[in-house]
């Protein structure tokens, strides 16, 4: 039996002591007419040797292309360390550190963490960490309306320009609450989101605006000017944000004259690989003025009954657990794993690390765009300031160009037909310091030469 | 085990770093506007690899885990995680591929999340799963919205309370407050079922559901669960599973076959992913034919031998998405590899497995003369140690107790939950313990029960072996440090 240690003569022996003749016996409380004879739906067991063929048979058939998606998920090299060490059993199979004494490892890692999070955001506090950057929006949304005492509209302005599933986990989550989410449309020549495109919502009541930096097309936000507006108008700030891009970008503590109030982001480009979408996190900072506010777990530095330094979970009167039906949010987990590999990976990368990654990735955009743009039918979207991101349109729908290039091992970025049709044929590309020159060319010369078959299709 | 590590910060020296892991500088990119940069570097450790893999290699030192300790926390289900379940769900083609990838690079994947879709179906007797949430919480929020989506569908919007036992995890009522609910508490009976009479006052055109763990988490299974679901049924009320309780009855009963509407599986639990110091989870949720259309995005697909993502487009009425792409699927693939490893009969054993285990302990702690908080019912996979005397005669409680525990290389129970035991351990060994690890457990709790009427002071100073001592949570409360700061280490 699979990881059931138990020999006959156990089970012989637990059950005289049980009092119970057979195994059977010990579920005589469910009622006869509710037990089931078996699950004949579930295939007979393999054995590790089989499954291991099974999956590296599945892993084979995924491949591994020559990637240039980005959208919020980012391919960044990851130290061997990271996840040797992550997934060592002490982490790996330890449980939410309740018992303090008896996870100091976790809590102390926690500490570190909450200590470079919120100085890479530029805040005072974190917590331990969220789902994935979606969720944290949607945390966010709802901990601006809880924590803004003069607003009472639970309006929240969206520009358009924050990632189009980002928005949707938002309505998704924050709808039932009765929050209203309004979005905001872009200026079609920059990409990004005018300070003029909201003054006709000054003298209302507005809970607060978010602004996603690098915005979803990889555009820089003109996010002092949209800050200070916010501001003046009375309305929180919720910065939604690429860590890696913090290397080089001036944090949201810093947006404006008064800096953003709330900051959130995805923290997969720290050490977590793609996998499909998850596991990530998602990480959440703030003023310290709001930190009753805060979703999630929260660990603080204290001391033992011998005055010795030590970690723990606190301000759990914010929580489920105890608080029930009156708590800052449902959820219990973070996403301990995931932050442990975030944050172990910033250690190792350091400041100087981190942003000789953020001016790599840059680069290597700035010369895909340049490389794909000289693509006969491609040219660049918005010739405005950009991260690692960025928008071409082409002459023609995007989709078959896409499998063309799929079809020579290519994955060749986000159709955005979808998700803004207003923009034409367009493509969201991306690439990180994992690409090199010769990844960039070979594929223009792949471009280039599936897009007139493309036409001809 | 050293009694102190330093913080990483405090090993970070100006100018040192791990240029191994650096790429190539650049020329610096002038195109971005200084009033869009960053002026001043954050504060992250300049550390050597080795400095940091040893900090880090430390740290992990100073924590229990399963596979270091045995971790009988009750409601937790903290049972081995197979090693090959991690290795090959962390192959480096499913590590690379990108969520927004074709679907035409991600056919084995797909295929691995189909089949783990339809195994969960024939495991818990339900018509649909999806397995976006990421974590029980997550499942009981998509479960509790996908109750009041299908009422409003039908024009019933009056219906927006959730029933929920006294005795349920704390999640239930906060879960039915984020979904803009009302909760109506009711109480259980001195045998640990649910109070019929108490239940059928208060259910009514206003009811949207009733939120149940079944076995409860009191480690007693509700026998009049198909009474429970013909009372809320006919008040035109769903039933919602809170599946953190699955590990007992898996292969035994099936939540769908006694009536429930929508269950979330906690699959770090049960079907045995990694808990990760806390996360990540995994929280699938699985629904009845009614609740179908309503499943959040995206759910996988099969058509022929061809497997696509269902979005919007395939079902309209979805409540909609609950993370960026797709949950954690990479923990989807470990309880995938997990459930195939089991098989068929493995399975069906596990719940048989973990109840065996939890009622060997249950009867020797008795006969050990601990007092078991329902002493005339079979326990479930989990069972409830009440101190209440102990706590009278000696002056410990069921912390001091847990804490004293630790000492003894065991991993405390569950303490304080469910809030209406007092002075209560709940008491989970999951099927993948011996039974000598077992009577090891019997052995330190005999002793520090024997050591309770000797010298309780002893306990209410424990713990006195680990790195650190009893922590002041206070203190943490009042004078809160939540991040390091540099002129502190001075």
């Amino acid at each position: 039996m699979p990881f059931i240690p138990h020999t006959e003569a156990d089970v012989r022996e637990m059950l005289a002591t049980i009092g119970a003749p057979d195994l059977g016996a010990l579920f005589d409380e469910i009622p006869e007419s509710l037990r089931i004879k078996g699950l004949a739906g579930i295939p007979p067991a393999l054995s590790e040797m089989e499954i291991g063929r099974l999956m590296h048979d599945r892993a084979r058939q995924d491949g591994r292309p020559l990637s240039f998606l980005g959208a919020g998920a980012y391919e960044h090299h990851i130290p061997a360390a990271v996840w040797a060490i992550t997934t060592r059993g002490e982490f790996y199979s330890s449980y939410t550190p309740y018992q303090a004494e008896a996870s100091q490892g976790t809590l102390q890692l926690i500490y570190e963490y909450q200590t470079m999070i919120a100085s890479l955001t530029g805040m005072q506090v974190s917590n331990a960490s969220l789902y994935d950057g979606g969720s944290a929006l949607a945390e966010a949304t709802l901990m601006a309306v809880r924590a803004h005492r003069k607003s009472h509209s639970a309006r929240i302005l969206m520009p358009v320009t924050v990632h189009p599933y980002y928005r949707r986990v938002a309505v998704a989550t924050a709808s039932n609450q009765g929050l209203n989410i309004e979005e905001i449309g872009y200026a079609p020549e920059v990409g990004a989101t005018a300070v003029e495109s909201l003054r006709r919502f000054e003298g209302e009541d507005i809970t607060a605006l978010v602004i996603q930096q690098p915005n979803f097309f990889g555009v820089l936000e003109d996010v002092d000017a949209l800050t200070d507006w916010a501001h003046a108008q009375g309305a929180f700030v919720i910065a939604v944000v690429n860590p890696t891009s913090l290397a080089l970008l001036k944090p949201p503590g810093e947006w404006g004259a008064k800096g953003a109030d709330i900051v959130v982001g995805d923290g997969q480009p720290l050490g977590v690989p793609l996998s499909s979408g998850g596991p990530y996190f998602g990480f959440l900072t703030t003023r310290l003025e709001y930190v009753r506010q805060m979703p999630g777990r929260i660990v603080g530095r204290t001391v033992d009954l011998d005055g010795r330094t030590g970690y723990t979970l606190t301000l759990q009167a914010r929580e489920q657990h105890i608080r029930r039906g009156k708590a800052t949010s449902n959820i219990c987990t973070n996403q301990g794993l995931l932050m442990t590999a975030a944050t172990i990976y910033l250690s190792i990368i350091g400041p100087q690390g981190l942003e000789r990654v953020a001016e790599s990735a840059h680069a290597r955009t700035q010369e895909l765009v340049a490389s794909l743009s000289r693509v006969p039918g491609v040219r660049v979207a918005f010739d405005t300031p950009r991260f690692h991101e960025a928008v071409l349109l082409l002459d023609r729908p995007v989709a078959p160009v896409l499998e063309a290039l799929a079809a020579r091992g290519i994955v060749g970025g986000l159709d955005l037909a979808e998700f803004y049709p207003e923009l034409g044929p367009a493509l969201l590309v991306c690439a990180t310091e994992t690409k090199t020159t010769a990844d960039i060319e070979a594929y223009a010369a792949t471009l280039s030469t599936v897009l007139p078959a493309a036409r001809a299709a | 085990m050293q009694t102190s590590e330093p913080v990483i910060f405090e090993h970070s020296r100006s100018g040192r770093g791990a240029a191994v892991q650096w790429p190539a500088a650049v020329p610096p990119c002038e195109d971005i506007p200084a009033t869009l940069r960053r002026r001043r570097q954050p504060l992250l450790p300049e550390v050597s690899e080795l400095e940091a893999v040893r900090h880090f290699t430390r740290l992990s030192q100073r924590n229990f885990s399963i596979d270091t300790h045995f971790y009988p926390l009750g409601s937790c289900t903290m049972k081995y995680n197979p090693k090959a379940c991690n290795q090959y769900a962390m192959l480096p083609e499913f590590l690379a591929r990108h969520p927004l990838a074709p679907e035409s690079q991600g056919q084995g994947v797909l295929a691995c999340l189909y089949e783990l879709q339809e195994m969960l179906k024939e495991v818990t007797g339900m018509r649909g799963v999806s397995l976006t949430p990421m974590a029980g919480a997550h499942g009981e929020f998509a479960g509790v919205a996908m109750i009041r989506a299908y009422h409003r569908a039908r024009g019933d919007l009056a219906r927006n309370e959730i029933i929920v036992p006294e005795a349920a995890h704390g999640t239930n009522p906060a879960t039915a407050t984020m979904c803009g609910c009302v909760v109506r508490e009711i109480p259980v009976d001195a045998e640990g079922d649910i109070d019929l009479a108490a239940l059928a006052a208060v259910v009514g055109p206003n009811t949207a559901g009733i939120m149940l763990t079944n076995p409860s988490t009191l480690g007693v299974f509700e026998r009049r669960i198909e009474e429970v679901a013909r009372i809320v049924h006919a008040a035109g009320g769903l039933l919602y599973y809170d599946g953190a309780n699955l590990n007992a009855i898996l292969g035994k009963v099936r939540p769908g076959d006694m009536g429930f509407d929508v269950i979330h599986m906690n699959l770090h639990k049960t079907f045995s992913t990694p808990h990760g110091g806390g996360g990540p989870g995994a929280g699938a949720v699985g629904v009845s034919q009614r609740l179908q259309p309503f499943l959040p995005i995206p759910v996988v697909g099969r058509e022929g031998d061809r497997f696509r993502w269902l979005t919007e487009r395939d079902l309209p009425q979805s409540i909609g998405r609950l993370s960026t792409f797709m949950g954690n699927a990479g923990v989807l693939l470990r309880a995938y590899i997990y459930i195939r490893m089991l098989g068929r009969e493995g399975m069906s054993r596990v719940g048989e497995f973990a109840t065996l285990n939890a009622n060997y302990l249950l009867a020797r702690l008795k006969q050990a003369g601990f007092d078991a908080a329902y002493p005339e019912r079979r326990a479930s996979h989990e069972f409830i140690i009440t101190l209440k005397r102990q706590a009278r005669d000696q002056g410990v409680s069921a912390m001091d107790f847990a804490k004293r525990l630790l000492d003894h290389g065991v991993h405390a129970p569950t303490t304080y939950f469910p809030l209406l035991v007092p002075e209560c351990l709940l008491i989970e060994p999951t099927e993948t313990e011996s039974k000598e690890t077992l009577d090891g457990f019997v052995a330190a709790m005999t002793a520090v029960k024997a050591e309770a009427e000797r010298d309780p002071e002893r306990l209410r100073g424990a713990p006195w072996t680990l790195p650190v001592r009893r922590l002041d949570d206070v203190r943490a409360a009042k004078q809160l440090d939540l991040t390091w700061k540099p002129e502190r280490s001075a």
